[in-house]
């Protein structure tokens, strides 16, 4: 046994000493606090001890400014932490444009990365160093949570639909990962690690698992194995509507609503694609459920994503 | 030796012998009595899941026992402690007994109701129990789905049943609580005239009539997906795994209030007692009860903060988890100023007491860390939080509970307890309770996920202490089941108020007569008149005809 610990994970984030530095500011508050009750309570017991059994100490209602003070106080302090903790919070969930994307796909009880090149990882994921990397995450089964301690990030992982997590690492090294949601019999041994490398490195770890396959171009080959193409082709087909340029976009939909073109959008449409018409299309589409699995739909979203990019556009044209 | 005697006068315990005269009884009285031997069975089961998880995790292997069964084992454990103790500890025991005392009435509004709610909650507790025995379930407490409606290959249904009756049990006191204190009062005790302990029911008992019956139907419908197959939570047959979070934690968290507010209104009885004051700031500390019950509802979403639901919705919620922290700061400051010019004495009631305020304000400390969205983002679902709730359930709930049974132990069973052996459990608790769980905060933040069965060597040492902790805190918790039974035959003759309090229920007998008083009382000054003699409390009501 080893009789040392860490009293703190490691900071490898962004995020970290960010997180680190709020939760210091509610120790310190809080330990004041803390020993203020403390104290306070023993030097009264101390002080006003019983002397004789027939003690009638003279009786004090309250002091209206004393609850405006004891009530104001912590309210005050209370809002700087909520504020605090929402300014990181909102910088949590919202990556930057430039990041690089990953997909993980968790199912009882292992995690499967997918990068945009086509590598595929198993309970490992590697990451470069300095470049803000966001995960698109779903489940196969129930619900998985991906957390980084040594990043400070956590998200749940859900069947049915997409969550991102986002961070970007500063020291390289290895940190472990662990699924925080309880999942069933070997939730403990969902874990695994993440490996942060130097850039260079991590383009040569990229070259060396490297299929010739990106996940776009995997996702083409499904889109051609499952027929996608005889309706979705080119300028569109009277069956189906155009996917170049689509990605990102707000489309019009039967009775009059509009929904945004994200990775939730196109996972719906592939599994239930009469959830959402679009105006001026039958709803003709048969379900592709439980014919494509979690990891094709990512790559299908990869592909009609690479649709919306100038240069594959281009050269699909 | 001879032993002692209590008086021969005909009281509660002694007007009919039998086990019909028990079972069958409508004296809110015995029915407290039956509720006390239920939950202290359910609290040593509970107990002893505990146990088996904490020498699980003594090592970082899964040596002890295999996942499943560990899994199972937190979850038994989780489950008996939150639904059979925590939640009907305090208010089914302690305000049975004392709300109908308290106020000056003879019984609750609806004794036949009452004695209904405890055989349901038997019946519940049977289910649950049932499915311990045939093998347990492994969802974890909280029931998440799809995991508990689709995957799980244990006793759910069975389990969820259990939990599903005894909710009504939990609705049915609410209920008698409110009417009584509504209807039932003496005359002359008007609303801030009323101990705080009585304030703290009525807010609870809101909280039992609002929250339950949602969950109720939650788990109704985790029961109609998994027998049916009905697409309620699961994404694969068209559900939503996040909306049973919502209604989940709806009832969940003003659950944690229905833990909390009433050991919060046994301490403020002890304080008041053992300083000789009235409680400072009696209307705000009676009005914070109501507040937490009311906000209470609307904090469910910091459950919820990495699940998914929107980073604005998460904002909200952060902020409406500060704002219930106040109401129980405020409790926190008027119970010290209280002691402020008192003349404080360390009987053990109030050793329960003031370890109550310790362990609370630390668990309460802590759960503003929680309610901070980037920290709680961190925290979330590890170690921290399962001190954090300890703190809060078991520093907070079982201190009050304990304080209460032995401050009203002489009037429950006229005899007191031993107070050397009772002091010294206090102390056995409070340090085991620490060593027990202020490592699982740091575990908590140097991120080791809760519920696992094994775990990376580096989380050893502190898991080792939070062992040794808990098996200091076992011999805690032994000790008053030994020397409260011991006092049943052997404890000194108590008298009707031997610690000198000034509530209603100190100036009858004890234990009291069937009718609480031989004759009603009369109420003239309010709740802890500790300057005034006890006579000068109340007077008797002149009979209307004789």
């Amino acid at each position: 046994m080893n009789l040392g610990f860490p009293l703190f994970p490691e900071q490898a984030s962004t995020m970290a000493p960010r997180v680190d530095a709020l939760f210091y500011f509610l120790v310190a508050v809080t330990s004041f606090f803390v020993a203020l009750i403390f104290v306070t309570i023993v030097f009264f017991a101390v002080k006003y001890r019983r002397r004789g059994e027939n003690e009638r100490p003279a009786p004090i209602e309250g002091n209206f400014w004393l609850e405006v003070i004891w009530s104001v106080i912590p309210l005050g302090l209370t809002m700087i932490m909520f504020v605090w903790g929402a300014v990181i919070y909102f910088d949590m969930y919202n990556p930057p444009d430039d990041a690089l994307e990953i997909s993980i796909v968790g199912r009882q009880w292992m995690w499967k990365a997918q990068h945009p090149e086509g590598q595929s990882e198993i309970n490992e994921l590697h990451v470069p160093l300095g470049q803000s990397v966001k995960l698109t995450m779903t489940s196969e089964d129930v619900i998985h949570d991906f957390f980084l301690p040594a990043f400070r990030v956590k998200q749940d992982v859900l069947p049915g639909r997409y969550t991102t997590l986002w961070f970007e690492a500063t020291k390289a090294g290895e940190y472990p990962l662990y699924c925080a949601e309880y999942c069933g019999t070997q939730h403990s041994g969902m874990i695994g690690r993440i490996v942060v490398l130097e850039p260079a490195e991590f383009q040569k770890w990229l070259s060396g698992g490297a299929t010739g396959m990106s996940m776009a171009d995997l996702g083409e080959s499904l889109f051609q194995r499952f027929g996608c193409h005889t309706c979705h082709r080119g300028a569109g087909t009277p069956q189906g509507p155009a996917l170049t340029g689509l990605f990102g976009k707000t489309v019009k939909l039967e009775g009059g609503a509009t929904a945004i073109v994200d990775e939730d959008y196109i996972r719906e449409s592939i599994i239930d694609p009469r959830a959402k018409i679009v105006a001026g299309y039958q709803p003709i589409m048969p379900t592709f459920k439980g014919l494509i699995s979690e990891e094709g739909l990512l790559q299908l979203i990869a592909y009609i994503k690479s649709l919306s990019m100038p240069e594959r556009a281009q050269s699909k044209k | 030796m001879s032993l002692p005697e209590i008086e021969h006068r005909e009281h509660y315990l002694n007007i009919n012998y039998g086990i019909r005269s028990w079972l069958l009884t409508t004296d809110h009285k015995r029915i407290a009595w039956l509720y006390l031997l239920s939950v202290t069975f359910f609290f040593f089961i509970g107990g002893l899941f505990a146990t088996f998880v904490r020498l699980e995790l003594m090592t970082p292997q899964g040596d002890l026992v295999q996942a499943e069964t560990y899994n199972k084992l937190f979850t038994m454990h989780g489950v008996t402690m939150v639904f059979f103790f925590l939640i009907p500890g305090i208010p089914a025991v302690l305000g049975n007994f004392l709300v109908p005392m308290m106020i000056g009435a003879r019984d609750l509004a609806f004794p036949r109701l009452n004695l209904a709610s405890w055989y349901i909650f038997i019946l519940g507790g049977a289910f649950t129990l049932t499915a311990a025995a045939a093998g347990g379930v492994d969802t974890g407490w909280t029931f998440y789905t799809p995991y508990s409606s689709i995957y799980s290959n244990t006793h759910v249904a069975l389990t969820v049943v259990g939990v599903f009756i005894t909710g009504f049990s939990s609705i049915l006191t609410g209920l008698n609580f409110i009417v009584t204190i509504h209807k039932m009062r003496a005359p002359g005790l008007t609303w801030f005239r009323l101990p705080l302990f009585i304030w703290a029911h009525y807010a609870t008992s809101i909280i039992f009539i609002l929250g339950t019956p949602v969950i109720a139907i939650t788990l109704v419908l985790v029961g109609l997906e998994r027998i049916f197959r009905l697409g309620i939570f699961d994404p694969a047959l068209g559900g939503d795994p996040v909306l049973f979070q919502h209604l989940f934690w709806f009832y969940s968290h003003p659950a944690v209030y229905i833990m909390v507010l009433p050991a919060m209104g046994v301490v403020s009885e002890l304080i008041a007692c053992f300083s000789r004051k009235r409680i400072f700031g009696y209307t705000v500390v009676a009005f914070a009860s109501l507040a937490i019950a009311v906000i209470g509802f609307l904090v469910w979403g910091h459950h919820m903060f990495v699940s998914g639901q929107s980073v604005h919705a998460g904002m909200i919620f952060s902020f409406l988890s500060f704002l219930v922290a106040i109401p129980s700061a405020i409790k926190v400051f008027n119970w010290t100023a209280t002691l402020y010019k008192g003349s404080v004495s360390y009987d053990a009631p109030m050793l329960y007491a003031l370890g109550f305020i310790g362990l609370f304000t630390i668990g309460g400390l802590t759960g503003l860390f929680l309610a901070t969205l980037g920290i709680d983002v961190h925290v979330h679902d590890t170690y921290f939080v399962v001190a954090h709730f300890h703190y809060i359930m078991v520093g907070g709930s079982v201190m009050g509970y304990l304080g209460g049974i032995h401050f009203w132990w002489p009037k429950m069973t006229g005899r007191t307890y031993p107070e050397g052996w009772a002091r010294l459990a206090a102390l056995i608790i409070f340090i085991g309770f620490h060593l027990t769980f202020f490592p699982q905060f740091v575990l908590g933040y140097i991120g080791m996920p809760r519920r696992y069965h094994v775990y990376p060597p580096e989380f050893q040492v502190l898991n080792v202490m939070s062992t040794a902790g808990a098996s200091i805190l076992a011999v805690g918790y032994l000790l008053p089941l030994v020397y409260l039974i011991w006092s049943l035959r052997y404890g000194t003759v108590a008298g009707a108020n031997p610690w000198g309090a000034r509530g209603l229920e100190w100036q009858t007998p004890s234990p009291p007569p069937t009718t609480n008083f031989d004759t009603p009382p009369v109420v003239t000054e309010g709740a802890y008149a500790y300057e005034k003699d006890p006579e000068e409390i109340y007077t008797v009501r002149k009979p209307a005809h004789v």
